[in-house]
């Protein structure tokens, strides 16, 4: 027998991090299947789930394991997987049907290079855009990128709180380097740990209506076996949970599931700033890449450059706003990313022509160091760069 | 429809979704008598069924879980098993049913039936087998006989299809049986069977699709319920092994397994969860 919250100071990579969040926020089911570089989750998970109450199970495929872990949901239980690339392409179907079900549930996904099989044991941030719309449809997600141990840990539990508020799948996407990185990371008293259970109906059951949103846009969930009747289904559908195939059902549902995140952003929507105040020049980055940044803001600075960093912790919802406003004020962006321009594009998007912005890229499989930054910084922003 | 005095109330009503009434399937279609006598089955074996749940896939029989009224979850296709599984293991309590077609269940979702099985998870299944894929059209399934004719097979069948009976025996199930919707009480009884065992159950029902399967192959509704009638043999406790479907031969019904062996969450207790451990959960949750 050991605690939920394992309180006290230790050493762990970042996938063992994240399966102590995740019994920390008080998941009681996992659905896995091996990948690596993910699988030390579901290795960890595995031995301390039933220890605490929980269920794990290692299903067929990624298809099953999504599957499992929405179902699991509807009976009730905190629920998530981990994987990494392959394994998160095959779980896209069943996102769209956690989306449209508004089923709570996390999803891992430790990168790794891709497409294909890729670069299986280095790390990448190549799935970013995946992430936001993988499955087919339209709708809107939540995504974070957490850049150490500690921060996957409080993450994996942030994750599952707001995945419970606002009945959405929310994907923590890390990375290799992260989630095989070991530091010390400290767990606190399971009283200093905030955790969030989805919000339950009240009233006759005979008049309850599963999708009939709250003030903030979310429903109450009933779940199977609480004697609500409910019916779910992936067909578009109305605030009964009956398939209506009209064009005005379709429209009423996505408006619901995309607003439920776009009136929230205030609360869902985390970014940190680092010598950001008096920046000139902004790098935009997240997880691993956003640790080289930080180096890459204290050298540049040593060099007359007035770099900052504007480190996303959220990823999706984009945090549109905060960089419309910073474009209005500073010189140009700098996105550093594993990968070939995908947050670097939404930047370009925010920025519009306004400022320069330049994409610090890799096509996966290593770091970015810290020196290809600062270079990139001397040559565009520098005294002797065009500026 | 508003029901007046005069009209009878038909039996099943409380377990209908009446709102939700007329349903989508065709004239002729077997799903309605499968799902008539699965939710008999549901309603006399005395379970309780605020802990029932009917979870079903995509296709004509995947709306089942549509019309039933009790927490029903429609999923996405050939995923109904492995929902049902994240399901049962998360609240065992629950009676969980899954209602889906042979296209769902055994193309598409063939993998997580072997292994639902294999791992021997207390789930119903019940498969209407109608031979072909009848939501998108009629096209081939791998159910569909050999020979057959089907919108992509046009000159008919090149290959085999599955024996249902035979897969679910040889990946570990506990009750497996066979019947078409001509035999309905025999139906229903096996369906009440399956869901009071203890195990991995699976039940393949025969069904008509005459919309088309049966326009296809010169079958009309009336004709394939005489070959039900005609050229099905009742033998309980056939091998697996005789249980192939070809129309040419008689095609076998009963019950062919019925045995017991640990379920998934009976062995995932004994070797994880410890006595005194389940007592503290017990003492906690109270």
């Amino acid at each position: 027998m050991r605690p939920a919250v394992l309180t006290g100071e230790h050493f762990m990579t970042g996938d063992v991090a994240c399966a102590e969040g995740a019994l920390a926020a008080g998941c009681l089911f996992f659905g896995g299947y091996p990948i690596t570089p993910a699988t030390e989750v579901a290795e960890h998970i595995s031995a301390h789930l039933p220890e605490i109450g929980g269920t794990f199970i290692q299903m067929e495929d990624e298809i099953g394991a999504i599957a499992s872990v929405i179902g699991a949901s509807c009976a009730g239980l905190k629920s998530m997987t981990a994987t990494s690339g392959p394994g998160f392409s095959l779980m896209m179907e069943n996102v769209g049907l956690a989306i449209c079900t508004e089923t709570p549930c996390v999803i891992v996904n430790v990168q790794r290079a891709g497409p294909s099989t890729g670069l299986p044991t280095q790390g990448a941030q190549g799935d970013i855009m995946q992430a936001k719309w993988g499955s087919h449809g339209d709708y809107e997600i939540i995504a974070l990128a957490p850049a150490s141990p500690q921060e996957i840990f409080y993450q994996t539990i942030e994750a599952f709180n707001l995945s419970e508020t606002y009945r959405v799948p929310v994907m923590i996407m890390t990375d290799e380097m992260i989630g095989h990185l070991s530091e010390r990371v400290i767990i606190p008293d399971s009283k200093a740990i905030h955790t969030v259970s989805r919000p339950k109906p009240k009233g006759r059951k005979d008049r309850f209506k599963p999708f009939q949103p709250g003030p903030n846009g979310v429903a109450p969930m009933a779940i199977a076996g609480e004697g609500y009747n409910i019916h779910v289904t992936g067909l578009t559908h109305d605030e009964k949970g009956y398939p209506v195939m009209t064009v005005e059902a379709q429209e009423e549902m996505m408006t619901r599931l995309v607003q439920k995140i776009r009136q929230n952003l205030s609360h869902i929507l985390h970014t940190e700033h680092y010598r950001l105040d008096d920046a000139e020049i902004v790098i935009v980055s997240y997880g691993v890449s956003s640790r080289t940044s930080l180096a890459a803001v204290d050298e540049a600075r040593e060099q007359g450059i007035k770099a900052g960093l504007l480190r996303l912790i959220t990823v999706w919802p984009f945090p549109e706003d905060e960089i419309k406003a910073l474009a209005d004020r500073v010189k140009g962006f700098v996105t550093v990313e594993i990968n070939l321009g995908q947050i670097h594009k939404e930047v370009e998007r925010c920025t519009g022509s306004k400022v320069p912005s330049i994409l610090v890229g890799h096509s996966g499989g290593a770091i970015i160091p810290p020196e290809r930054v600062i270079e990139t910084l001397k040559n565009a922003f520098g005294r002797s760069g065009k500026s | 429809m508003k029901q007046t005095d005069k009209q009878k109330i038909h039996p099943l009503d409380g377990l209908l979704r009446t709102d939700r009434i007329p349903h989508i399937w065709c004239p002729g279609c077997g799903i309605g008598t499968a799902f008539s006598s699965c939710l008999i089955a549901m309603k006399e074996s005395g379970i309780d069924l605020k802990k029932t749940v009917m979870v079903s896939g995509i296709g004509c029989t995947g709306r089942g879980a549509g019309y039933v009224n009790l927490d029903s979850y429609h999923t996405t296709h050939g995923r109904a098993i492995p929902f049902a599984t994240g399901m049962k293991l998360a609240n065992p309590e629950l009676n969980v049913v899954v209602f889906s077609g042979d296209g769902d269940l055994f193309a598409i979702g063939g993998n997580h039936f072997i292994h639902a099985a294999r791992r021997n998870v207390d789930l119903t299944i019940v498969c209407v087998n109608n031979f072909n894929y009848g939501m998108t059209g009629g096209q081939v399934a791998a159910t569909t006989p050999y020979n057959a004719r089907t919108t992509t097979t046009p000159s008919g069948n090149p290959e085999s299809p599955f024996n249902l009976p035979l897969l679910a025996y040889a990946s570990g199930a506990t009750y497996v049986a066979r019947w078409t919707i001509l035999h309905a009480r025999d139906l229903t009884e096996s369906i009440e069977e399956a869901i009071v065992k203890r195990g991995f159950s699976f039940v393949e029902v025969l069904a008509p699709c005459p919309v088309n399967y049966g326009r296809r192959n010169r079958e009309k509704p009336i004709d394939t319920l005489k070959i039900y009638q005609e050229k099905t043999i009742i033998k309980n406790e056939a091998h697996p092994l005789e249980l192939d479907i070809d129309f040419e031969r008689a095609i076998i019904l009963g019950k062919f397994v019925d045995i017991d062996r640990p379920t998934w969450t009976d062995t995932y207790d004994k070797i994880y969860r410890h006595e005194d451990q389940l007592n503290e959960y017990k003492a906690a949750e109270a």
